[in-house]
């Protein structure tokens, strides 16, 4: 038996946030859609192995920040971007970037499920079908069997990896898609309101997975849960009117923030 | 601080504020009242004192359970916790206040009657009157929220517990004299300390009050000067 309690091993790895290296750096990042500015000159940065939820009121600005980290509003028209984001040195708007690859680096999960409408297996072959990580049937077998493991879905589905992955549960719809995500080892999981359209039995399972990720990838998780930030995240960020507000650990976040705005929006008082 | 989106939120927090002012009022009606029954040797008004602490420990029991109910229901975060929290601990150190109150007026019994000299009556009355203070000026501390006067409260024990050191040895003093002192003298001992340990409480809300207001405990230790627990050891 290990002294250390893994409570007091979860409070020591908390404590030491504070020297947890950034994987991700924005630097004043502004972001316009046509004439309308989003963001206003935004410092947030993503430590490594850490889950960051971004909340705040709808329209402040989580979301298309989220979606800078991988480039996501590119698919935008008239959708601008300034400022700089670096995903460990490489600054990911340079031109010499491929975007695909970033993608593949810093995958996403959307708020409603949204798998290939293809056999299960096909939805998590697939990232490394095209990315070209996996060549034989046995090493294509490998990878979609551990991605299952790593999204907790394994188990539920084994015996019908060749049935259409439309055809399950929206919980598990959603770890299907996370499992896609993860099948082509991505170094960040951005996940925009994952569990908004899930029952809070899929909610709870899809919280253990991204506490299980966080030991392997770095998540940044936009939510309008105030208590899923509070139970899945160690960093909080608030975002309020395209600026942001407050970073500052979770715990102190939901017990003492520092900003006003922020404390009025946790609490649900008028602001 | 502004109000909840819903309404119904905030009520649920001002009852909390209600029923801790009214188990304020009741807790120092009560240490007044044992004091006055104790140096009077009014056994009814001990009769009353007594009976009074279940009209407390039934304030304790509700404020708890809304607290309860509150924190399953809406989910407090931040400064709403801390209130609801504070409202637990403030409720039970009250209770605390009222049963040490209840003790002294149990012993009425024993100590009326007794001759008990006015001097020494007169030292517990003056030890009663500043913790009944102290009391007083927390419970309206509560409903200021002032973290600089909760922290002013904090510092004031110190005055209790000098106090109750000199009685603690003027009570000595009369047990080495007389051994016929020695039951009402115990007796009064006990009611002295339960009088300190009601300071003490008042301290014990005043760093609540402070935590609530702030989200931080309140820095250094707090000041003692409550030599009793040495006093009487034979020095080398």
């Amino acid at each position: 038996m290990n002294i250390m309690s893994e409570a007091a091993v979860e409070k020591a790895l908390d404590q030491k946030m504070n020297t947890v290296p950034y994987k991700m750096i924005g630097k004043d990042v502004s972001v316009y859609y046509g004439e309308k500015r989003a963001l206003f000159d935004v410092n947030l940065n993503i430590r490594e192995n850490t889950v960051t939820a971004l909340i705040g009121p709808s329209g402040c600005g989580k979301s298309t920040f989220l979606r800078t980290l991988n480039r996501m509003n590119d698919t935008i028209e008239n959708c601008r971007v300034t400022g700089k984001i670096t995903l460990d040195e490489d600054d990911i708007y340079d031109p010499a970037i491929d975007v695909v690859e970033l993608r593949a680096r810093v995958g996403m999960v959307f708020q409603k499920p949204n798998p290939f409408p293809k056999s299960i297996f096909d939805n998590v072959a697939y990232g490394p079908r095209i990315h070209g990580l996996a060549r034989t049937k046995a090493e294509f077998d490998e990878v979609v069997e551990t991605s299952l493991h790593k999204a907790g879905l394994w188990n539920e589905v084994k015996d019908r990896l060749h049935e259409p992955g439309t055809g399950l549960s929206g919980g598990q719809q959603q770890r299907l898609c996370i499992a896609r995500a993860v099948a082509v080892s991505p170094e960040v999981i951005l996940m925009d309101e994952p569990c908004s359209a899930l029952d809070p039995i899929a909610t709870a399972k899809v919280e253990e997975l991204i506490h299980e990720l966080r030991t392997n990838f770095t998540i940044v998780i936009v939510t309008h849960s105030m208590q899923q930030a509070a139970r899945v995240s160690q960093r909080t960020a608030m975002f309020h009117l395209g600026n942001l507000v407050e970073e500052n650990d979770t715990d102190k976040m939901f017990t003492n923030p520092d900003d006003q705005r922020t404390q009025d929006y946790i609490m649900g008082r008028f602001g | 601080m502004s109000m909840h989106i819903m309404s119904a939120y905030d009520e649920e927090l001002k009852y909390l504020t209600r029923r801790i002012s009214e188990m304020g009022g009741l807790a120092e009606q009560m240490v007044g009242e044992s004091v006055r029954a104790l140096v009077n040797s009014d056994l009814a008004l001990a009769q009353k004192v007594i009976s009074d602490d279940t009209i407390l420990d039934e304030a304790e029991r509700q404020i708890g359970e809304k607290a309860i109910i509150t924190i399953a229901k809406r989910q407090p975060v931040a400064a709403d916790l801390r209130e609801i929290m504070g409202s637990i601990r403030i409720a039970s150190d009250l209770e605390r206040v009222g049963d040490l109150g209840k003790n002294n007026a149990k012993r009425v019994i024993a100590v009326a009657g007794s001759g008990i000299p006015r001097k020494l009556a007169r030292g517990l009355e003056h030890l009663a009157e500043l913790a009944l203070v102290q009391l007083k000026e927390v419970l309206d501390v509560y409903a200021s929220r002032s973290p600089e006067k909760a922290n002013s409260i904090r510092e004031r024990d110190e005055e209790i517990d000098a106090i109750y050191t000199s009685l603690f040895r003027e009570l000595l003093t009369y047990m080495m004299e007389d051994p016929r002192n020695i039951t009402p003298c115990t007796h009064l001992l006990f009611c002295a300390k339960n009088i300190e340990r009601i300071g003490d409480h008042a301290t014990n809300i005043a760093e609540t009050i402070y935590y609530m207001a702030t989200g931080a405990q309140p820095e250094g230790e707090r000041p003692k000067d409550d030599n009793t627990s040495t006093l009487g050891a034979v020095k080398d």
